[in-house]
């Protein structure tokens, strides 16, 4: 997949992310190669169960991984073309927060306990604008009517705990949507919230994304989600990629037997179904990723080739690509 | 999964207020938090009743109600006929022994310094007529085995254990004192996807073997929906709707039950353009201040002037009642009409 000089440059392209924890255990490999990329206005929906490697990719590209223990051992990530692990400290400072950003799981411990929601917005403009600190206080109000915050000229001066999390989530959307980045990482946004609540929140994300023709990265373990709104999956399992896909193609007919196993396991809302499909054991200890495939040990399809051979990503079709030896026959399967 | 129709468990007009309190040496009631108020229910033998509700609306305060964790403001609960909210003493604990309670989180509800087995076997030493002292181990290693752990793992720590592994521990020293009833509080909400489908099959076969009657208390509503066999729907401490699973999620008839099931995503990207989502505005009003007659009207796009003095009941409507349509159970709501708002798959 090399870039032609005429071409666009994607917005973010990750090649072959490598990151490994030093525990007390050994060596986890967190992220074993990892490749993805956005372009602006696509959503890309990274799905996987915890431990799975997802938000650890998202913060080895935000930069904001815990090191030591973590530490990026291979690979590039590029931002519109440029390496941002091989950057100056400062020179990635200003892509971050300005150029992406991220929006957490939780709120209440992303933001700032003893500094108001108005102060936490204003200073983004203070530090990366250099706008006086007026100026800042009313972007803040403009910034949290935006996100449908009620009354929020008389909320300005309130402090975090003082709103609901559905209130906090937007908070921290406002947040991050602030300079208008080209990028947004989203890890989990919406699963502390309730059903209701994480309904208003992902369709203000989706607005906002529409508006400012930003690429967005969801990080998520809902396959719910997942459908509403992402334009493409990458799976992920023991820190790699086994599968990724259009949305639609993904759903109709999974070509990695855990992508499948995951989706014959979720309960359905639209029918009371018969006993529930259950991948069986566990995810491997990071510490001792088996041999050959990942998940040879659970899957229904393993032979002795998966016991050996570690799958490469098989080109399945355009867009598509599966890490499994049998990608053809699972495709059959539906 | 059968409900031959005998009530197990009837809860009547179920109230419980946590008092606000001002004040340090001389503390003033100032107000309540009306956690639950007024739930009444059935649970009949053998079959798993499903509440639903998002945080805050009381579903995890009516569970503590039923073990007996709790002790209710007002209202009934009737084990066999007997309301056991007003027990103490012997009596108590032996009802107890017959309603056993599995807890949601599966890292905080084992102690941490406790072998599996001490954990298991726990229940025996409150109620040693259960199980005679030298039985114990042997009926441990049994309910491992049950629940599908090695029994060989008697002797270990909950640390070693993953999530799902604990809570098949918790279901395991749930199931020691051989209840009849179980109630389970978002005993899969921890648990990543592929585990809880293994969690979810294990209780309903366990229900099978045991002659289990469930209250599985949620907030997903396709877990809720796999598992049940009637289905509860509460909002701000009240029951919203009641029903069997395909009256709830085929035929609901009370707005803030159509909302909830509009709002959850479908694992279906076809659905994006055909389903029709109910946005809600706003949040839920705190339950230290209820609006006056119907709880959800602030939030609700069909409250009218009746909405806000007039308290609904929760009971069949009027206007459905005629023939057996599926329509008609009970639903509080002045206004209730039918809408379908999952979408179904295409094939």
């Amino acid at each position: 997949m090399e870039h032609q000089r005429d071409q666009p440059v994607t917005l973010l392209d990750v090649r072959d992310l490598q990151v490994e924890f030093h525990t007390r255990d050994g060596v986890a490999k967190a992220v074993n190669g990892v490749n993805y990329c956005v372009d602006p206005g696509e959503t890309l929906a990274v799905l996987g169960e915890s431990g799975s490697g997802k938000s650890v990719t998202a913060q080895a590209i935000m930069g904001i991984l815990d090191s030591p223990p973590g530490r990026i051992t291979g690979g590039e990530v590029l931002f519109r073309g440029e390496d941002l692990l091989t950057m100056g400290a400062e020179t990635r400072r200003r892509i971050r927060g300005a150029k992406m950003s991220m929006v957490f799981q939780d709120a209440l411990s992303a933001l700032n306990p003893v500094m108001s929601v108005g102060a936490q917005l204003a200073e983004m403009f203070e530090v990366h604008e250099g706008m006086t600190r007026k100026d800042s206080r009313a972007k803040a109000v403009q910034l949290m009517d935006r996100v449908r915050i009620p009354a929020a000229k008389d909320r300005v001066g309130d402090y975090p705990h003082q709103f609901s999390g559905g209130m906090r989530q937007r908070i921290m959307i406002a947040m991050a949507l602030a300079l208008e980045p080209d990028l947004v990482i989203a890890d989990e946004p919406t699963t502390a919230l309730d059903v209701t609540v994480q309904a208003q929140v992902m369709d203000l994300l989706a607005e906002l994304q529409r508006e400012y023709n930003m690429g967005l990265i969801l990080i998520t373990h809902d396959l719910g989600v997942v459908a509403d709104v992402a334009d493409k999956i990458a799976v992920m399992y023991a820190g790699r990629i086994v599968e990724t896909a259009p949305v639609h193609d993904l759903y109709a007919a999974p070509a990695h037997p855990y992508t499948r196993g995951l989706l014959d396991s979720i309960p359905r809302l639209d029918q009371k179904g018969r006993q529930l499909y259950a991948i069986k054991g566990l995810p491997p200890d990071l510490t001792a990723i088996p041999p050959g495939c990942p998940f040879s040990p659970r899957c229904p399809r393993a032979q002795d080739i998966c016991r050996t051979d570690r799958p490469p990503l098989f080109a399945v079709s355009h867009g598509r690509a599966s890490a499994c030896h049998f990608w053809k026959e699972t495709l059959d399967e539906r | 999964m059968s409900a031959d129709g005998e009530a197990i468990l009837e809860v009547r007009d179920l109230v419980k207020h946590y008092p606000l309190t001002r004040g340090i040496l001389f503390k003033k009631q100032i107000g309540a938090v009306q956690a639950v108020d007024g739930v009444s229910f059935d649970l009949r033998r053998g079959e798993t009743l499903g509440i639903v509700g998002e945080s805050g609306c009381g579903k995890s305060t009516v569970a503590k109600l039923l073990v007996n964790l709790e002790r209710p403001t007002s209202g009934q609960i009737r084990y066999r006929g007997e309301d056991i909210t007003r027990l103490s003493g012997r009596a108590l604990k032996a009802v107890r022994r017959n309603i056993q309670m599995v807890f949601q989180d599966p890292y905080t509800s084992l102690n941490p310094r406790m072998t599996v087995g001490d954990i298991i076997g726990e229940p025996y030493e409150i109620h040693p007529e259960v199980a005679p002292r030298g039985s114990r181990r042997q009926k441990v290693r049994e309910l491992l085995d049950v629940v599908g752990l090695n029994p060989e793992y008697i002797n270990r720590y909950p640390h070693q254990f993953s999530g799902g592994q604990r809570q098949r521990i918790g279901i395991a020293r749930g199931l020691a004192l051989r209840p009849e009833v179980i109630v389970a509080d978002e005993p899969v909400s921890a648990l990543d996807v592929s585990v809880q489908a293994q969690v979810v099959n294990l209780l309903e076969r366990l229900q099978n073997e045991f002659d289990l009657s469930y209250v599985f208390i949620a907030h997903d509503l396709s877990v809720v929906r796999h598992i049940s066999d009637r289905v509860a729907v509460m909002y701000l401490g009240r029951l919203a709707e009641l029903g069997t699973d395909r009256q709830i999620y085929e035929h609901p008839t009370h707005p803030y039950t159509q909302a909830l099931l509009s709002a959850v995503p479908v694992p279906d990207p076809g659905a994006r353009e055909r389903r029709e989502r109910i946005l809600l505005a706003g949040d839920v009003p705190s339950p230290a201040d209820p609006p006056s007659g119907c709880r959800f009207r602030t939030r609700c796009w069909k409250a009218q002037e009746k909405c806000a003095l007039v308290v609904p009941e929760l009971e069949v409507p009027e206007w459905f009642k005629e023939g057996a349509r599926p329509a008609a159970h009970p639903s509080a709501c002045h206004f209730a009409e039918e809408r379908a708002v999952v979408p179904p798959e295409e094939e």
